[in-house]
C-alpha cells in the first residue's frame, strides 16, 4: 500500500475516533481492525469515515476518489475491515 | 460569516424568486441552471451553468461553493421539469428526461451537499414534491411518478442523515403560475384547484413560507415530511 494512502486513512480514523466514541481508535496502525473487538465500528461510523477519507484524499490529491461503489461493496472480502485494507483500497483508487 | 445556501433551478420561476428572498434574508446564495443567469448578478449570488443530472458537474459545483463560501447549511432542490401527456402518448425519452432532472438531479445534489453537512454536523435540505402525486393526476404519470420518487428519497435520506443533525423535507406545491404549467388548459387547472381545500392558485410566497419553516434552526425535530399546500393530503 501507498504510504500517503495509509497516512490519510490513519489520520482520518484517529481524528474521528473521539467524535465517534471509539477510544481504541485514538492510535491505529495498518493492522487495526475496524470490525472486530470492543471498538468494532457501526455502519454510520463507517459512512462518516469513508466520506471523510474521500474528502481528505480529494483535498490532498486534487482529484475525486470514490471508495464506496459497487465494486467495493460486492468484494468477497470487505475492503473496509481494517485500516490496512482501507488504505489498500484508497491506493488502488488513487491510481485510477 | 453569512450562512450558505444552494438553490437549484434558479434562472426563472420559483427558483429565481427564492434567490432574491434568501439574499434579502442574509444568505450567500449559490444557484444553478442549464442556462446562464441574468446580468448583472445580485450581490452575494454566484451562478453555475450545469445540468443537475450530471454527477461530475454537481460534484464540482458543491466543491467550489464549499471552497469559496464555506460549509453549505441549506440546500433547496427546486430544479424540475414537467411533462404533461397521456401515458400512451409519452415517449420513453421524455420519461428519462423527467427522471434525470427530478430524481437523479435531486439525488446528486443531496448526496454531495450532505457530505459537507455531515462534516459540519448541521444541515437543512428541502426537496420539491407536487400535489400531482397524491392526486394521481391523469396526464402527469411521468412527472408525478418522478416526484413520488423524490418523496421516497426524502423520507429515507431523512433517516440516514438524522444522526448528523441534517433534516430532509419536501414541499408539495399546488399549481403556481410558472413556465411549468403555462401550457395546461384553464379547464384542467380549474378542475385541479377544485380538489384543494383552499381553492386558489399557489403563490411563490406560499412555497417560501414552507421552506422558511423547514430551514428554521428551530425545526430540528422535523424531518422526512412532505408538506402539501392548499389542503391536499
Amino acid at each position: 500500500m501507498n504510504s500517503e494512502a495509509l497516512q490519510i486513512v490513519k489520520s482520518v480514523v484517529q481524528d474521528l475516533s473521539g467524535e465517534l466514541g471509539y477510544d481504541g481508535l485514538h492510535e491505529v496502525s495498518s493492522e487495526t481492525a475496524l470490525f472486530s473487538g470492543p471498538d468494532s465500528i457501526d455502519s454510520l461510523s463507517l459512512v462518516r469515515i469513508v466520506a471523510e477519507v474521500e474528502r481528505v484524499a480529494e483535498e490532498k490529491l486534487g482529484k475525486r476518489v470514490v471508495l464506496a461503489d459497487e465494486r467495493a461493496m460486492s468484494s468477497r472480502n470487505s475492503p473496509f475491515r481494517s485500516i490496512g485494507t482501507l488504505a489498500d483500497l484508497l491506493t488502488e483508487r488513487m491510481g485510477e | 460569516m453569512l450562512p450558505v445556501m444552494v438553490i437549484t433551478g434558479t434562472r426563472k420561476g420559483i427558483g429565481r424568486f427564492l434567490v432574491d428572498r434568501y439574499l434579502e434574508k442574509g444568505y450567500l446564495v449559490a444557484g444553478c441552471s442549464r442556462e446562464g443567469f441574468e446580468e448583472p448578478m445580485p450581490k452575494n449570488y454566484s451562478h453555475y451553468c450545469l445540468d443537475v443530472a450530471e454527477e461530475k458537474a454537481v460534484i464540482s459545483m458543491v466543491r467550489d461553493v464549499n471552497k469559496r463560501s464555506g460549509p453549505i447549511s441549506v440546500l433547496i432542490n427546486n430544479a424540475g421539469i414537467a411533462s404533461m401527456n397521456h401515458l400512451i402518448l409519452t415517449p420513453t425519452a421524455t420519461v428519462q428526461r423527467v427522471f434525470s432532472t427530478n430524481v437523479f438531479g435531486t439525488f446528486n445534489t443531496m448526496r454531495e451537499v450532505a457530505k459537507v453537512m455531515m462534516s459540519a454536523k448541521y444541515g437543512r435540505i428541502v426537496n420539491f414534491a407536487t400535489v400531482a402525486t397524491p392526486l394521481n393526476l391523469e396526464g402527469e404519470a411521468a412527472y408525478a411518478a418522478s416526484k413520488a420518487a423524490v418523496e421516497s428519497l426524502t423520507r429515507i435520506a431523512a433517516r440516514e442523515l438524522a444522526p448528523f443533525n441534517v433534516t430532509v423535507n419536501a414541499v408539495g406545491p399546488t399549481p403556481v403560475m410558472t413556465d411549468l404549467i403555462r401550457s395546461v388548459p384553464k379547464q384542467k387547472m380549474d378542475a385541479l384547484i377544485a380538489t384543494q381545500a383552499i381553492r386558489r392558485m399557489g403563490e411563490h410566497d406560499d412555497v417560501a413560507n414552507v421552506i422558511d419553516f423547514f430551514i428554521s434552526a428551530n425545526s430540528d425535530f422535523i424531518t422526512g415530511q412532505t408538506l402539501y399546500l392548499g389542503g391536499i393530503n
